[in-house]
């Protein structure tokens, strides 16, 4: 790849500042989405797909989230010792 | 409303955005999976309170992007020691051109203000409009326009600009500078 700047200022119009601003915003709207579409196409991990399907009522899903709670606790407990 | 089958549905095709969101936010994967698992039980847990019609995914991006918060807060320090590391590696190794890889940017996006970053990702990422973004975080549609012009510009200087003042050598520079005058 070729260095932004140089790239940057032949695209831009002679005598403008502006095409430079606007390669390296296209740039990192371009990075921006990239990586979060690397995310977005690795779908739904199945511990989430899990979830959702056993969480059939409102209720159910408060008692999944107080067992999470007592079981993930330990770093709150450490908090408090010096 | 009640959780129907096609509500269920709908959250579970929100999830690939979702993580997407928190890993964007939060700069580490296992702990994007955690907001993503605690948004879910939350959204479930208080889906009565969700309006029929409205937006899903802006509602669970709200949820999440609280919960993060509410994270971050007691993690600051942590994620402030982050930052002074990569501060250090940035000025033993200076700028290779165009040799932008994810790492330079992920590093770049995570020194962003708090405010400015997710601003930038809702819009920017997820797609949202600024009014749903605005709404997500709680602020005006003007604001969420100006943290998206201050984080691009910011982003542009950390990633583009050599020598940028604002974005460029601290204190331990300047020292150091000083110190050989």
């Amino acid at each position: 790849m070729k260095d932004v700047k140089s790239q940057a200022s032949k695209n831009a119009p002679p005598g403008r500042q502006g095409g430079l601003n606007a390669e390296i915003q296209s740039r990192i709207g371009h990075q921006l989405r990239a990586m979060y579409d690397d995310v977005v196409r690795q779908g739904v991990p199945e511990r989430f797909a899990e979830l959702i399907r056993k969480l059939d009522a409102p209720t159910a899903a408060h008692q999944v989230r107080s067992e999470e709670e007592s079981g993930g606790g330990a770093n709150d407990q450490e908090n408090g010792r010096d | 409303m009640p959780l129907t089958d096609s509500l269920r549905d709908d959250i579970l095709a929100a999830v690939p955005s979702l993580r997407a969101f928190a890993i964007s936010l939060s700069g580490n994967g296992d702990r994007a999976d955690d907001l993503v698992q605690e948004t879910l039980l939350r959204a479930l847990a208080n889906i009565d309170s969700f309006q029929p019609g409205s937006n899903l995914p802006a509602w669970l991006f709200t949820i999440l992007r609280n919960l993060f918060r509410s994270d971050y807060r007691k993690r600051r320090r942590e994620v402030e020691d982050a930052e002074g590391n990569y501060a250090k590696t940035l000025k033993t190794q200076p700028s290779q051109g165009a040799h932008l890889e994810f790492e330079e940017f992920r590093a770049a996006l995570d020194k962003l203000p708090q405010d400015q970053r997710e601003a930038l990702i809702l819009v920017g990422a997820s797609g949202f409009s600024y009014e749903d973004a605005a709404t997500i975080c709680g602020c005006a549609v003007g604001t969420i326009k100006s943290r998206v012009n201050r984080a691009r510009s910011k982003l542009a200087a950390l990633l583009y600009v050599e020598g940028a003042e604002d974005f460029g050598p601290d204190e331990t520079v300047r020292a150091v500078i000083g110190g050989n005058g």
